[in-house]
């Protein structure tokens, strides 16, 4: 990861995972007695602090279920007035939206990166192909001589 | 370690895939962090300067929309530096910062423009697809060189 001219670093955790829960990964960060702040979410922890001490936390909490928990970096402190809910009347704070799109990816992620690491051979996949245009004027007109 | 470009540029799957597979991603988010943390542009509610869209003149033609070269300004430098892509398509959801379409195709056409390995999927939706996803972006970045590039 880069370095960044301050020194400090703020890194999301996301867990998706069916035997480590937010809290057990905000204990552990705890129990780390490192100076860091971190904040518990509903979709994990925010880790800020010293560049080396975040990833070395993040590193140690990834290692609890390591193709189930999911890290990246987060540009905003977590607080931070511009980002924050609390000082801006409530709703989901901008980039929200596509990080919880994004967890609810996860589970395949995390599947098929168990399947990576046993060496499970691929399948062939085949996607369901789009609807044509004349197939969808059928079923509009089918519905509407119902 | 190579740099490896992220489109969407602040997508969680990727950044942490590349990392896990020992290379640095190229994010969104670590420009925005050395901008809001660099003293003298901080001013509250926004982390776009007005120095910025000047500065997108460098990616974008001035009729460009200042939203378009505000947001180039960002990305624009981290597709320079990048000595590979990913660019996933087809995303269900891409607003909030990702929002600006015309941003978006500019960044994928910079980006394939670039004489760099670019790999291009779709977001999976199913238990197959995701794994396929997932093979194809492993295979794609452990043929990438690791050693530090001078």
């Amino acid at each position: 990861m880069t370095i960044h001219e301050d020194g400090t670093l703020t890194k999301l955790v996301v867990i998706s995972s069916d035997s480590v829960l937010p809290i057990d990964a905000a204990l552990e960060i705890y129990e780390s007695e490192t100076n860091i702040t971190i904040k518990e979410t509903c979709f994990g922890t925010m880790v800020t602090g010293p560049e080396d001490t975040v990833n070395k936390v993040v590193k140690e909490v990834v290692e609890m279920d390591k193709n189930h928990i999911f890290v990246k970096e987060r540009g905003f402190p977590p607080g931070d007035d511009r980002r924050c809910r609390a000082g801006r009347g409530g709703g989901p704070r901008p980039g929200f939206h596509f990080l919880r799109n994004e967890i609810g990816m996860l589970p395949i992620i995390g599947k098929a990166l168990d399947d990576y690491d046993n060496n499970v051979p691929l399948e062939k996949v085949i996607r369901p192909e789009k609807l044509k245009v004349s197939h969808l004027k059928d079923i509009i007109k089918s519905e509407i001589t119902r | 370690m190579t740099k490896v470009f992220i489109y969407p540029t602040n997508s969680l799957i990727l950044s942490d895939l590349i990392e896990r597979f020992g290379h640095t991603p190229l994010a969104m988010m670590e420009g925005v962090h050395d901008k809001i943390t660099t003293i003298g542009i901080d001013s509250p509610p926004l982390n776009i300067t007005p120095e910025d869209p000047k500065y997108g003149l460098k990616y974008a033609a001035v009729e460009v929309p200042a939203g378009v070269r505000g947001r180039m300004s960002i990305v624009g430098p981290l597709i320079d530096k990048a000595e590979a892509a990913i660019i996933v398509d087809d995303a269900a959801i891409s607003f909030g910062c990702m929002g600006c379409a015309r941003t978006n195709e500019l960044t994928k056409f910079l980006t394939r423009d670039k004489d760099i390995p670019v790999l291009e999927l779709v977001y999976p939706y199913s238990d197959a697809e995701g794994k396929d996803f997932v093979y194809k972006i492993g295979e794609f970045l452990n043929s990438l060189p690791k050693e530090e590039q001078s």
